[in-house]
């Protein structure tokens, strides 16, 4: 194993160790945890060093199988797809903690299968982020939705339901990409990012060029549930096994809006798509909307799960939005909110599942004192609360402040508004849950006070990478400005 | 009118494949069915994959397969042949498609289990009861 494709074993170690685990795992549960943790232990390592030599050494490319770009598969490790892989074996490896112990208790005997799928759609994950060729792409987006469809449909009652809509809305998302790759193609006569990038400014055929870059987002925009065609994710990613959502929740949303930035900065380059102000200004105010609807759906839901998905929604309307603001500020803040937003995702997602593995429900009654029973647990959920809204020392306030720069340099007041507005719906949802957690049970009375208090906090192994990742709000909200310095900066194109 | 019926007989395949792509648009999206949806998204792949191989035809193109040597020799010139490639990022295309049936179909049989149907309207009606 030389050193210099190490990004490559950074994928290949947990798909290998998907087969391990379903040969192994099916005659003995011991072979589980083990191989999971240990594959996402060595993603991690290796991202982590992989990060650090890009950033000191450059982009890395690697040709598979010694076929030549243009002709051959190209993977290519920027400083942004290095962040990304770091993020994603981070919160795939602290998500993995909970899940083996969740699904332990709600699918018994078919954990095998479960983790199986699991490493697989982490193994097509940091497959997105490395790839270099745009049909490969395609290709590693419906391995990850194929095995997310699966995921969802283990399941209890609607959740096959759910599954079913979200395999019709996805198909149709990846059909509308690959349409638009299908025209870039015919255009340039190539598949390799950075050959369509060279060719595509060369030719003279706006409308074609428009038409395509259409496809590809409105493709990328169902997959990744920007708001007018969000109605598939509540559902799905209500109605999956907890230990799926955990880790389905934070990464697949912000891995695709990672693709949509890949796609405009090193496919179309922003020279190509930003002078449209018709596509950027309509873009922007669809974010704003996105945020807007995504805040006052959230409001109605009587189940904090429910709740946390239609944030989400919320979410990817802060970062398109960022995006389409078309300058320095927008684009820093849109990619350090992917970031974040993972995190912040991550952490509230595992509070849903520590609560669930204890109570079996999240519902907004059964929240009530639930302070006194799980301390930790919900001490975390403030933390993660704090960074949704956007408190100084979480790392939510300093995306959020990079986004808000943006929009007022771009002048588009109607995005920063509703990110005020977003705020402080959050701050509305937020605080609602924690004060019905801290003194829902002072209004029983005195009676059930003895068994309210009662301690029931969730098992080590779920507490653990809780606790850890409340941490890692702070700790990566405190390090905002090396992060934006050493590695985001890199990725800005030159001109803005 | 003239026109536009040479432009559409000029380039039919390209409506060709319009058309096939909003029956399955039309099925996946109007139809009440959930089996009725999924061939409606075997439609719609389907119509991308014969766009995607109608753009590799030339007129009077030979079968891509070429001699090595001679190839070797004195090259190959690449309007005597139909372009390959688009036929070969189809196959993959194709199972990736299969995939999908083959998940949605199991997922279908799971949503036959717990509702004995596959109709949307009953469904939706049992859910909310």
């Amino acid at each position: 194993m030389s050193a210099t494709n190490l990004h490559l074993f950074v994928l290949v170690v947990p798909l290998l160790s998907a087969f391990a685990v379903n040969l192994l795992g099916r005659s003995s549960k011991q072979w589980i945890a083990p191989l999971v943790l240990g594959s996402l232990a060595f993603s991690v390592i290796g991202s982590l060093v992989t990060l650090a030599r890009v950033v000191a050494h450059g982009t890395l490319r690697y040709t598979v199988g010694n076929w030549q770009p243009p002709f051959g598969i190209e993977l290519v490790v920027d400083p942004l797809s290095a962040l990304m892989m770091v993020l994603i074996a981070v919160v795939a490896f602290l998500a993995s903690f909970s899940s083996l112990k969740s699904v332990e208790q709600e699918l018994p005997g078919r954990e095998s299968f479960f983790f199986t799928l699991y490493l697989i759609l982490i193994a097509g994950l940091f497959g997105l982020v490395l790839t270099g060729d745009a049909f490969n792409l395609y290709v590693l987006l419906e391995i990850t939705s194929i095995t997310t469809y699966g995921l969802i449909a283990m399941g209890r009652g609607r959740a096959a339901l759910s599954s079913f809509n979200y395999i019709i809305m996805g198909s149709i998302g990846a059909c509308f990409y690959l349409l638009g790759i299908g025209y870039i193609y015919i255009l340039t006569g190539t598949l390799n990012m950075a050959d369509i990038a060279r060719i595509l400014p060369t030719l003279n055929a706006p409308v074609a060029t428009a038409t395509a870059i259409a496809f590809v987002l409105v493709g990328l925009w169902i997959k990744m549930a920007f708001f007018p065609l969000h109605s598939w994710l509540p559902n799905a990613y209500s109605h999956a096994p907890t230990g799926a959502g955990t880790m389905v929740a934070p990464l697949m949303t912000k891995v695709t809006v990672y693709l949509m930035v890949r796609v405009i900065i090193t496919m179309y380059t922003p020279a190509l798509v930003f002078p449209h102000a018709w596509i950027t200004n309509s873009a922007v105010w669809a974010a704003a909307l996105a945020i807007v609807c995504g805040s006052m759906l959230a409001l109605g839901q009587k189940d904090l799960r429910r709740m946390l998905t239609y944030i989400i929604i919320a979410e990817v309307g802060y970062m398109v939005g960022g995006i389409f603001l078309a300058n320095a500020n927008g684009l820093t803040g849109s990619i350090l909110h992917i970031v974040n937003d993972a995190l912040m995702t991550l952490c509230l997602f595992l509070v849903v599942a520590s609560i669930i593995y204890r109570q079996g429900t999240v519902s907004m009654v059964s929240m009530q004192g639930i302070f006194h029973r799980m301390p930790f647990t919900m001490a975390a959920f403030t933390l993660g609360a704090f960074a949704m809204i956007g408190v100084p020392p979480t790392c939510g306030f300093f995306s959020k402040w990079y986004l808000i720069l943006g929009g007022i340099d771009a002048g588009h007041w109607e995005f920063v508004i509703a990110l005020v507005f977003s705020s402080l719906v959050n701050a509305l949802l937020f605080f609602r849950v924690i004060e019905l957690a801290f003194f829902g049970s002072l209004g029983d009375g005195q009676h059930h006070e003895h068994t309210a208090s009662e301690r029931h906090e969730a098992p080590w192994w779920m507490l653990k990478p809780l606790v850890l990742t409340a941490a890692l709000l702070i700790v990566v909200g405190l390090s905002t400005g090396p992060l934006v310095n050493n590695v985001i900066r890199l990725m800005i194109p030159i001109g803005f | 009118m003239e026109s536009i019926i040479g432009e559409i007989v000029a380039k039919y395949n390209y409506w060709i494949y319009v058309v096939l792509m909003m029956i399955g648009f039309y099925a996946m999206i109007g139809k009440r069915n959930l089996v009725k949806k999924l061939l409606g998204m075997n439609i719609f792949q389907t119509s991308i994959i014969l766009f995607f191989v109608s753009t590799g035809v030339k007129k009077g193109g030979a079968i891509p397969i070429v001699d090595k040597y001679q190839a070797l020799a004195g090259g190959v010139d690449a309007a005597t042949i139909v372009n390959p490639l688009p036929h070969v990022l189809m196959l993959t295309a194709i199972v990736v498609g299969v995939s999908v049936t083959g998940v949605a179909l199991a997922v279908l049989q799971r949503i036959y289990k717990e509702y004995g149907t596959l109709e949307e309207d009953e469904i939706l009606e049992k859910t909310q009861r």
